[in-house]
């Protein structure tokens, strides 16, 4: 085991995929000579070259689409934007190509991409560059898209997606990239389905998933020390939804709590929890909960972004009222 | 090129011209739904550009990608024709196994790698895949048919930025046929000739040729085939054209004038290039009508027949083809 950031661990992944697969290449803006923002793809372009270390003109719609075309003919291109708020830029190409090439083929075209993006608030970054979209991409049939809360899971899924031959979008945070975690120093992978219980628990179920599972976490040891013993799920993948995992755990606690820390007009909460009333309504001893960010674009004063968007108090206070204590 | 494969670039067009009016047949008799866009009066430019590329040999071949407008670019890429009419009909043994329709012909096994419903979207598309042939350094290249309003999207300046910096090996095919649907290139864009608007733009090669002979079709199209392929460099080649039907059936044409639609049927690339074989002696007037007439009966009794006597999918299949049928767990699990 070793002590790993999270850029490292996807920088990690990369390089060792690219070792592995001559035709895993690397698009961005900036991540060639400049090393990545968020370090990602650091020393590689000495490593790989220019021709698998692509550096991008600010042109997202279409180096995307370009990744996406030279999949169609077995590349394998690991696609960074620089924030999600970007993407929005790449939308067409992502949810009218990538998303849908291989059903209007009859499953004749394949496009295996992996675009990587952090999506969530920083540090005061204002109204547009703080976008989530988690559930902008998660309504897109034809995709995948998955959050990995740590080290463990960046490294492990990045190489998974890659070799997935489905578009997988995964999407990171600005706040995760220097979280440390000890990963293997083995190889390994991690798959992109399936939520996992991150915390064991028998009084309430919190679902989290990026940065909201850390959220959880700390809750859950607010909750500990009022006696409450809460689970906490990390749902890892938001397309597909592991809707089995969710379903034992609320089975088994009776209470749940979703924290997202998008807004939540047709958001994650939403989706989760009618999943919830469809698989085990009757599980339930009290209405569910949902915490969330404010309907507001993302402001930049910093106690209004604060009380914008969720804490670990939020959660707290919303697994209280799940648990009717207050 | 000798007489016999000016003859058979000449069943080639006719075979077009009367495939895309039985589509618009049976478009009318309802078997055929959704947009339907049709290439007649254009042959002369994927005819002639596909015939200079290596098409037709299956995955050894060039790369080709298109719009909506996109049967007769399978047919010359090598798609069946039986087939591309099939996925018209919505069958499964369509092209797209009926999933896509007249938008979206994909033929992997001819390397026609799709039509794209979405104006300019196919621009980085077709980078994207020179940019795999170059990777892979198979000497393939990537060609990209596009009309002239396509042009005026943000991939077009993206893309040909890209491929110019990148040195990719693709070529852009610009079919002007004066409209973008119903709004004159006069009244949407303020470079009328394309070909301007890429040279000192994008540092790419570019040139403005007539797009009804196909001899200067081929003639031009050869020569910039060899430019991309030897210099794995992007060119970009403009063909003046035009389209005698309607953008797509529900159009009535209100936005021409009749005067303008018969000066360019004077100039019939079909015409151009049989009044040119019967005068070279290569074909006469009778041989002209037997190949309609076979043309006719292929469609039909092949073509035709195929599509009609076909299976549609089973609904029970629904849910085909969204992800990958048969992932591999260790990559997709579930997590255990
Ligand atoms: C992104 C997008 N915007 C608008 C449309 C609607 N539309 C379909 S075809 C077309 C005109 C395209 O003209 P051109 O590129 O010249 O091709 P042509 O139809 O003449 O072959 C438009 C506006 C579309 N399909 N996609
Ligand atoms: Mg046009």
């Amino acid at each position: 085991m070793a002590e790993t950031a999270y850029w490292e661990a996807i920088q990690r992944a990369h390089d060792e995929e690219m070792t592995n697969d001559p035709l895993v290449i690397a698009m961005g803006e900036d991540i060639g000579v400049a090393g990545g923002t968020y370090k990602a793809t650091a020393g590689l372009y000495d490593k790989y070259g220019a021709e698998r270390i692509i550096d991008c003109p600010i042109s997202e719609n279409s180096y995307t689409g370009i990744g996406i075309g030279a999949s169609m003919i077995g590349m394998r291109p690991i696609i960074e934007i620089m924030s999600i708020n970007f993407a929005l830029l790449a939308l067409d190409t992502l949810v009218n190509a990538a998303a849908k090439i291989r059903y209007m083929s009859g499953g004749r075209v394949s496009c295996p991409i992996v675009m990587r993006t952090p999506g969530g608030t920083a540090h005061q970054l204002a109204a547009q560059h703080s976008a989530r979209l988690a559930r902008m991409f998660m309504s897109t049939s034809g995709l995948r898209v998955v959050t990995p809360r740590g080290p463990l899971d960046a490294y492990g899924m990045l190489k998974s997606a890659v070799r997935s031959n489905d578009p997988v979008i995964i999407i990171e945070h600005e706040r995760m990239y220097n979280l440390k975690e000890d990963i293997p120093e083995e190889e390994y992978f991690r798959p992109l389905e399936g939520a996992e219980v991150v915390r064991q628990g028998e009084d309430i179920t919190l679902i989290g998933y990026n940065f909201s599972v850390h959220l959880c976490l700390e809750a859950a040891k607010k909750l500990e020390a009022d006696g409450v013993s809460a689970e906490v799920v990390d749902l890892r993948s938001l397309k597909p939804i592991d809707r089995e995992t969710i379903r034992r755990s609320v089975e088994k606690t009776h209470r749940v709590l979703v924290a997202e820390e998008d807004e939540a007009p047709v958001g994650v909460g939403s989706e989760i929890i009618t999943g919830i009333m469809e698989d085990c309504f009757f599980a339930l001893d009290s209405q569910p909960v949902r915490i969330h960010a404010a309907d507001v674009p993302v402001p930049y004063n910093h106690k209004l972004e604060q009380a914008a968007i969720p804490d670990v108090d939020d959660v707290y206070q919303g697994a209280l009222k799940a648990l009717g204590k207050i | 090129m000798n007489d016999s494969d000016k003859i058979r670039l000449l069943r080639d067009m006719i075979f077009y011209r009367r495939f895309e009016d039985r589509c618009f047949e049976a478009y009318v008799e309802r078997k055929i739904g959704g947009f339907l866009h049709l290439y007649s009066g254009q042959e002369a430019v994927a005819t002639g550009v596909l015939e200079m590329a290596n098409v037709g040999v299956g995955e050894k071949g060039d790369y080709v990608i298109t719009g909506y407008r996109d049967h007769v670019h399978a047919l010359k890429a090598g798609a069946p024709a039986r087939e591309i009419m099939a996925e018209l009909y919505g069958k499964e043994t369509g092209s797209s196994r009926g999933r896509g329709g007249s938008m979206h012909i994909f033929d992997p096994t001819a390397n026609f790698m799709g039509g794209y419903a979405l104006v300019g979207q196919p621009f980085p598309l077709a980078a994207g895949l020179a940019l795999g042939c170059k990777h892979k350094k198979t000497n393939q290249i990537a060609i990209c048919f596009l009309g002239d309003g396509a042009n005026n999207q943000g991939t077009f300046h993206e893309t040909l930025n890209m491929a110019s910096v990148w040195n990719l090996p693709v070529l852009f095919v610009c079919e002007n046929n004066g409209y973008a649907i119903g709004t004159h290139i006069d009244r949407s864009t303020a470079q009328t000739d394309q070909y301007k608007r890429v040279d000192t733009a994008y540092n790419i090669k570019s040139s403005q040729h007539d797009g009804m002979d196909i001899d200067i079709v081929m003639e031009e199209a050869k020569k910039a085939v060899d430019y991309v392929r030897n210099e794995q460099k992007p060119y970009f080649i403009e063909f003046m054209t035009y389209r005698y039907r309607g953008h797509s059936m529900s159009d009535a044409k209100g936005y021409r004038t009749k005067e303008e639609e018969a000066e360019w049927e004077k100039r019939d690339p079909i015409k151009i290039l049989s009044d040119r074989l019967i005068k070279s002696g290569a074909l006469k007037q009778a041989d002209i009508k037997k190949m309609e007439n076979e043309i006719h009966d292929e469609i039909e009794n092949d073509v035709i027949k195929f599509a009609e006597e076909s299976p549609e999918p089973d609904v029970a299949d629904l849910n085909k083809y969204v992800l990958d049928d048969n992932p591999d767990p260790r990559w997709i699990g579930p997590l255990k």
